[in-house]
């Protein structure tokens, strides 16, 4: 019970002793016998490889972590010298999906939820709402939609609304992993402020190290079997265990991992696909007036009669962005930058041919269309995926198999079926595999897969085809420096390879690794 | 005009602005007289009572009827089917030989598509006029439903909208894939169930982690108190009024003129 707890103490102080978890049906502990003493305000920054158990050390602390079979768990934790399970409430916890933390539909409701919970009298709960907001920087009316905020503002939010309850332990688990650079760095500066005001406790999951460096003093990495590898004083650790970080492939300051040298710039190269004068928008016609649009098109296109592609636009909408002209090059990169909100997304989908322009054209040149239609929404799936390969921002949303083998051999035996390709070559297929890491998981199901390792199958499933132009969304959006590495050596081989690269991007270590021409949107 | 402009509007009208536990309960008042009564007239005067509140509430209620059109046309069409198929007798006015309309049959079918309209309307102004939070207070708070289901259900019902966002961003994800190539029913129902499961595991994650949020903040620790409290005001008794005036009148003008008839009469 909470009462337990002394109420006058500002930070709580954590203690593992011996302490371990080891999930049923795993061969390897998540974690294994980890000991610290987490002293009363400090500020630790928690790091190790993806898979290395630090959400599962989170979760246990904040008291939300499920024991299926009640033997996972070993050792000693315990919060303020209680089991954390009973002391909710002097444990704050937030995780790093900004869409399933906002609970109600104001801001105001949102941020008095925990307090409602927590049974304090409603005299109090407004005052405390309007400071914690204040503090977060989110200067919102308490009635305006939590639908309408930016993920950097959701997460935000979410912090407002734990801070609120005066926790004496603050627990982030990778809070700025789906969040833009300027995101990340007003949330840091948000937690910073809450921290030193209120003397909590704070335990901070991250792999990108040089953005809490200044706000953490002591820092506390974990080996790959679970164990304390470092614990100490920020500098001394990130110092001593430089390099053991940089092969668990944490972002640690100052280093970009080793990649291989992209090709050449070359403004004379084959163009594949050309926009001129494009408008773009996420508001589209009805999917089937966008089919029956498709069908009446071809059979236009099959007689070699005029195209009339304008008569759907809707000239009432707002593009997200405007007056774009742009060439993707044969073995050339080309990277879409630009503010959230300036239409990066919406560009790619429609130079893919998955969303129609509100103005201009999308135009495939005969190098690309062969002898399909030179517009690219006018193409069949099986057309399309042995010309334009597209890589959505959430892999998962591209999952279709039961096997990571299957999923990769999905799409030639698509093509093969309808009459478009060769088949499914097995040389391919066993050569992605292996380039990938992904051998000795073909036969497991995508959806049971690492965040690294789906992210790199969504982009293998798309190569299986061998499409002459690849469109990545974010494509080292939230990912290790070990991923980081695997994906763009990945890229500069299709680029060699003579495949046109187009990559949505905040990243400008990528843009550099790939050499790619940069197209600001929204300047 | 789309559904979410007239539910803007709607909620700052007099009806809109009406506690919303009274608005539930007025409207299961008149729904419940009408579903539990079958002739025209009771259906006639609670529809027309319903417009007249509406309107007095600063509401078109044509314009609503056009814009809800799926369900004026569904009350249209049974009305029709019903004058089609009802064996009633009166004046023959058509006969197609197997199909015969008569002055009956047509009364029949016009009550049907009244009585449609009628108990359809309540639910929805209810809906339109009130903003999910209110309701829920009120449910919770004024009508003690258990807060736990209360609240956990408004929670899920604000990533209803995130689903249907990403039920379009799954469909241009697996084109990218070259999925979706099958005309004909069963390559689209093969492809829609892909789809839906890709939706549901992704909802199902969903879930957990909000489940997590909001442990985290203390939901379903213990007793809870309320930020926000149900306001009782005028306005609330001339909604709840309204409604009752409705239900009583459209019931009693029938019994006196001799029309009214149960269901199971």
């Amino acid at each position: 019970m909470t009462s337990h707890v002394a109420v006058d103490q500002r930070g709580a102080e954590v203690v593992l002793t011996e302490f371990g978890w080891h999930y049923p049906g795993r061969e390897q502990p998540s974690l294994n016998s980890v000991s610290a003493h987490i002293r009363p305000g400090e500020r630790v920054l928690l790091l190790g490889p993806s898979g290395a158990g630090k959400s599962t050390l989170l979760h246990a602390m904040a008291g939300v972590e499920q024991d299926p079979d009640g033997e996972s768990r070993s050792g000693e934790l315990t919060v303020n010298g209680v089991d954390p399970r009973d002391a909710r409430g002097a444990v704050g916890f937030m995780h790093q999906d900004p869409e399933t933390q906002v609970i109600l539909a104001r801001v105001g409701d949102d941020v008095a939820f925990g307090l409602e919970n927590l049974a304090v009298p409603r005299e109090q709960i407004w005052a405390r709402v309007g400071a914690a907001l204040a503090e977060v920087g989110l200067d919102l009316p308490l009635d305006h939609s939590t639908t309408e905020l930016s993920g950097g503002q959701k997460q935000r939010l979410a912090l407002a609304g734990t801070m609120a309850m005066r926790p004496q332990l603050l627990l982030l688990d990778e809070p700025t992993a789906s969040v833009g650079e300027q995101g990340a760095a007003e949330l840091r500066d948000a937690v910073e402020r809450a921290v030193a005001q209120s003397g909590t406790t704070m335990i901070v999951v991250e792999h990108r190290v040089g953005l809490w460096e200044s706000v953490v003093d002591r820092v506390i990495v974990l080996n790959d079997d679970g164990r304390v590898a470092f614990d100490g004083p920020t500098r001394e650790v990130l110092g001593d265990a430089r390099e053991l970080l940089q092969r668990q492939g944490t972002w640690v300051p100052n280093w970009t991992p080793r990649t291989m040298a992209p090709p050449a710039r070359d403004e004379q190269a084959t163009p594949l696909l050309e926009a001129r004068g494009l408008a773009v928008s996420r508001t589209q016609p009805g999917s089937r007036t966008v089919a029956r649009r498709r069908r009446r098109e071809r059979k236009a296109w099959a007689k070699g009669t005029p195209t009339q592609a304008d008569i759907y636009r809707n000239e009432n909408v707002i593009p997200a962005a405007a007056d774009i002209d742009l060439s993707v090059r044969a073995g050339q990169a080309l990277a879409i930058t630009g503010e959230n909100g300036a239409g990066k997304s919406t560009l790619a989908l429609t130079l893919a041919g998955l969303l129609l322009p509100c103005a201009g054209t999308v135009h495939a040149t005969k190098a690309l269309a062969g002898d399909a239609p030179a517009d690219p929404s006018l193409w069949e799936g099986t057309e399309l995926i042995t010309r334009i390969g597209s890589v959505f921002q959430h892999p998962e949303h591209q999952f279709l198999c039961s096997t990571v083998r299957a999923e990769l051999e999905y799409g030639p035996h698509q093509a093969a079926r309808r009459g478009a390709g060769p088949g499914v070559d097995e040389e391919r297929i066993e050569s992605l595999l292996a380039r990938l890491g992904l051998g000795g998981i073909a036969d497991a199901n995508p959806f049971t897969l690492s965040g690294g390792q789906k992210r790199r199958l969504s982009v293998a499933t798309v190569l299986a085809s061998a499409p002459d132009v690849l469109i990545l969304d974010e494509p080292t959006f939230g990912q290790d420096a070990q991923t980081w590495r695997e994906l763009v050596d990945m890229l500069v081989e299709e680029l060699e390879r003579g495949t046109a690269v187009v990559a949505v991007t905040h990243d400008r270590e990528l843009i550099t690794a790939l050499n790619a021409v940069e197209l600001r949107l929204g300047a | 005009m789309s559904v979410t402009t007239i539910a803007d509007t709607a909620r700052f009208s007099p009806v809109g602005r009406s506690n919303a536990v009274i608005k539930l309960l007025g409207a299961l008042l008149i729904t419940a007289v009408l579903v539990v009564s079958a002739d025209p007239v009771t259906s006639g005067i609670a529809l027309l009572g319903q417009l007249l509140l509406l309107s007095a509430a600063g509401q078109k209620p044509l314009r609503l009827l056009l814009t809800l059109w799926p369900i004026t046309v569904a009350a249209l069409i049974s009305g029709w089917g019903t004058a089609m198929l009802s064996p009633e007798g009166g004046t023959v006015l058509l006969n197609l030989g197997w199909i015969t309309v008569t002055t009956g049959s047509l009364a029949a079918g016009a009550a049907i598509a009244l009585r449609g309209l009628a108990i359809a309307l309540p639910g929805i102004t209810v809906l339109l006029t009130t903003d999910p939070t209110d309701l829920a207070d009120g449910l919770a708070q004024t009508l003690r439903l258990p807060e736990r289901f209360v609240l956990a259900s408004l929670a899920a019902l604000r990533l209803v909208e995130v689903m249907v966002k990403e039920w379009s961003v799954l469909a241009s994800a697996r084109r990218a894939r070259g999925a979706g190539n099958d005309r004909g029913p069963v390559g689209m129902a093969k492809e829609f169930g892909g789809q839906a499961f890709t939706l549901l595991v992704q909802s199902l994650r969903r879930a957990t982690r909000l489940a997590m949020t909001m442990e985290a903040r203390g939901f379903g620790a213990g007793k809870r108190t309320w930020a926000r409290v149900p306001r009782y005001g005028r306005v609330d008794l001339y909604t709840g009024g309204a409604a009752v005036l409705i239900a009583v009148s459209a019931l009693s003008v029938s019994v006196l003129l001799g029309t009214h008839r149960f269901i199971w009469q």
